[in-house]
């Protein structure tokens, strides 16, 4: 691989960023999100920001990108420069793309979406709509200009968003994470377009990402972050993935080649033609017919499903991985085993060692029903924090169900979240948002778990963890359903897979 | 390795995919080639006038009016009567309510106990129902051949009004239909976590309480995320260009004259046959 062209097409003049102890204190917190950087990008390079969560990468990008403005009563210290002056000034200088894809999208039409920047940057008319066209082109998102927003995959609203930033021709683009909500299909597609305009723009890139796989080929330079301040790493992608590679690990940072080592099920159930051994097992949901929408139905307008045809059975002590591409409909048909939607058609019943008397359609349960029976974490774990503090958050369950408090302790330790105990849970970190909110689930001890794509944008190190946790979850016999596209993940877990595709559904056992 | 259960399965992309209120389909009326401008001045006057005088005459020459330049529009009858039936029904009963309250004037229509109609109450009823339905027209027609950005882009380019409110109010517009899709996971995922029931009217309005307090939050943060990426990408400085550009041409010459000669006839109607009955007096 080349080093990138250092004078742009496209108009485009890389930028230079240089950081002289710089560091930023956000208001009302007691440390510092990120001190003492001393760091200098040349033109042209393309950097991969690593460190463990909390070493302050993002806040870095939204202060390059200018963005950190807003929060009056935070401090800022040392300089932070682009092309020899202050980032903050330097308006249109850069561009940033973050990780919530629905973010990403200011307006309703595709054209107008991609305009948006140039207009700010007071670009002539002719001038944008040219640049439209080219960024678009740059991007591979060939639809009409007309075409909604809002009917765009996550993958493509990510590429939107990057053919925004490229029509304000910047000289920096900043990447935080921006492929951690995506599938893998998603994930190559975002990686290939920024790659494909950094070779025609010989724009300076600063992209921050635990997957370093997807980046490493593209990088030039990896500098790892230290948490307390300051760089800890920086060098060429070979040098530093070979001389760092245990620290990164230890930093749960995804190397390339690393899989995490988890502990593995002690006593798996091994089916054989099709069926289970002996006493692995009962029987806990089934699904037989069974066909989900996200739409209610009613006698007038019956919905149409979005999977029909479906029967699959879940087992304690056995896992069950639905697998299959974006808008299949995967956590529909989990939130619907999960008793949280109807069925549009056929049903799921709940045997009677799981219902205990209260009856066999889950969806019919009570809340205090439902979560000591089944227990559904979601994909955004913000979604389902209903405190004001982790520990409440943790004893919210019991405390409904008229339970000890026991086991919230030994969750608390067993999820690294003890010292958290008094934190809001929104303003904890996004590998601790995933903990809490698995964590939370479990403090009702559910014989079923559900859970929507539970390892979307998590380091190496809660990766583990959570893999580990459910490994003895399903040796204690409790069944776990996951939405995954992660095979990793799926492979640990074994059990079966329900792999949904547009046209047919297939279930298999894994090895 | 076991491989069974082979089923059809149907596949509805658009389901799972984010809704968003104001992407409706864009009219491909002749009117959603209007400025936007043009449409609420005209609909603007025509309403104005018809507010003036509660009579039959000038609400069904408005509304003969109105009906014939409806399907320049681009919206069907049908669309309109799927749209507009809460109005209409409302018009309606406001009319009935019109027709039994009113001066019993005028020869007996129907004696009925304490259901008296007579001429004189029918015709303020019905004067009701036309006027109810000739003022909510206009409005109904401008908004189903603009397009939101449109009205965004002319009123920040023709009226001068301040672009950062009114590109920060469509952005927000946006997020609308995604609160709509947020509110139903956040049902969702707050009974996975035992709070409120399907169950019982009480049940689901006490849950709904908490559940909008949620909403608020994530609209907050959602809203914030927004806010970062409108700025990086150099939103809020004094000046900029438009990719748009919001013309006033000869098709809104038209319309104007449109708007002005049926609030003219209506009100030369209402006049003409000496049915001009103010609201004042």
């Amino acid at each position: 691989m080349g080093f990138p062209k250092n004078h742009g097409n496209d108009g485009v003049r890389p930028a230079a960023v240089s950081a002289a102890g710089w560091g930023w204190q956000h208001s009302g917190r007691t440390r510092k999100a990120i001190a003492d950087l001393n760091l200098t990008i040349e033109p042209g390079e393309r950097v991969l920001l690593l460190g463990p969560s909390g070493a302050g990468k993002s806040t870095l990008l939204h202060a390059l990108a200018g963005v950190l403005g807003g929060d009056e009563e935070a401090s800022e210290f040392g300089r932070l420069l682009i092309d020899g002056r202050p980032a903050a000034e330097q308006r249109g200088r850069s561009g940033l793309m973050q990780q919530d894809p629905d973010s990403q999208v200011v307006l309703s039409r595709l054209g107008d979406d991609v305009a948006f920047g140039a207009e700010n940057l007071s670009v002539p008319r002719e001038e944008i709509w040219l640049r439209v066209h080219e960024s678009l082109d740059a991007v591979g998102l060939n639809l009409p200009l007309d075409h909604p927003t809002s009917r765009l995959s996550g993958g493509q609203k990510q590429r939107l968003g990057l053919a925004g930033i490229l029509a304000m021709r910047p000289g920096l683009i900043l990447l935080d994470e921006p492929t951690a909500n995506l599938d893998p299909a998603g994930v190559l597609e975002v990686r290939d377009a920024v790659v494909r305009t950094l070779d025609r723009t010989g724009a300076t890139l600063v992209v921050v990402e635990h997957r370093v796989a997807i980046w490493a080929d593209v990088a030039t330079r990896i500098v790892v972050l230290e948490p307390g301040g300051g760089v800890m790493i920086d060098g060429s992608p070979a040098n530093v993935l070979n001389q760092a590679r245990r620290m990164l690990i230890g930093a749960g940072v995804w190397v390339p080649g690393f899989v995490p080592e988890t502990r593995s099920r002690v006593n798996p159930p091994t089916d054989q033609n099709g069926g289970l051994r002996g006493t692995d097992g009962s029987v806990l949901l089934s699904a037989s017919g069974l066909g989900v929408s996200r739409r209610r139905s009613n006698r007038r307008h019956p919905v149409t499903p979005v999977v029909a045809g479906l029967s699959a059975e879940v087992r304690a002590g056995l896992a069950l991985s639905i697998t299959g591409p974006n808008g299949v409909g995967k956590s529909t048909v989990a939130l619907t085993l999960g008793g949280l939607l109807p069925a549009a058609r056929g049903e799921v019943v709940a045997s009677a060692v799981l219902h205990r008397e209260a009856g066999p359609d889950p969806f019919a349960w009570t809340g205090s029903e439902l979560i000591a029976r089944i227990g559904t974490v979601f994909q955004e774990p913000e979604h389902q924090f209903v405190t004001g503090n982790v520990l409440d958050e943790l004893n919210f369950g019991p405390r409904r169900l008229g339970r000890g408090e026991e086991r919230v302790d030994d969750l608390l330790q067993r999820l690294r979240l003890t010292h958290l105990t008094a934190a809001n849970p929104f303003t904890l970190s996004g590998g601790e948002k995933r903990r809490l909110s698995v964590a939370t689930v479990l403090a009702a001890s559910p014989q079923v778990l559900v859970l929507d794509e539970p390892t979307f944008g998590q380091d190496a190190n809660t990766w583990a963890e959570l893999a580990g946790l459910l490994t003895e979850l399903l040796d204690a016999g409790t069944a776990v359903v996951s939405v995954t596209h992660d095979e990793e993940f799926t492979k640990v877990l074994g059990g079966r897979r329900l792999h949904l595709e547009p046209d047919r559904v297939v279930l298999e056992a894994l090895a | 390795m076991s491989t069974d259960v082979t089923a059809a399965m149907s596949a509805d992309m658009s389901t799972d995919m984010s809704t968003d209120v104001i992407a409706v389909p864009r009219s491909t009326g002749w009117l959603a080639h209007a400025n936007p401008l043009s449409k609420l001045a005209a609909a603007l006057l025509l309403t104005l006038a018809l507010l003036l005088t509660i009579d039959w005459a000038s609400s069904t020459v408005a509304l003969v009016c109105e009906l014939t330049i409806f399907p320049l529009a681009g919206v069907s009858i049908r669309a309109l009567v799927v749209r507009g039936w809460p109005i209409l029904a409302a018009a309606l009963v406001g009319g009935y309510g019109t027709a039994l309250l009113a001066p019993k004037t005028g020869g007996v229509l129907l004696d009925w106990g304490p259901l008296v109609f007579t001429e004189g109450s029918l015709e303020s009823g019905l004067a009701i129902v036309l006027r109810g339905i000739a003022i909510a027209l206009p409005g109904i027609i401008l908004l189903a051949s603009t397009d939101p950005t449109d009205l965004a882009d002319s009123l920040a380019q023709n009226l001068r009004l301040p672009h950062r409110f009114v590109l920060g109010a469509l952005a927000a517009l946006r997020l609308v239909g995604l609160m709509i899709e947020e509110w139903q996971t956040l049902g969702m995922a707050r009974r996975a976590r035992g709070v409120g029931s399907n169950v019982g009217f009480l049940g689901r309005f006490t849950a709904s309480v908490g559940q909008g307090l949620a909403l608020l939050v994530q609209a907050i943060r959602r809203a914030t995320r927004l806010a970062a990426t409108m700025e990086a990408r150099g939103f809020g400085g004094r000046q900029r260009t438009w990719a748009r550009e919001s013309n006033v041409g000869v098709i809104d010459v038209w319309v104007l004259t449109a708007g002005v000669i049926i609030t003219g006839a209506s009100l030369t109607a209402a006049i003409a046959l000496h049915t001009w009955n103010p609201v004042w007096t």
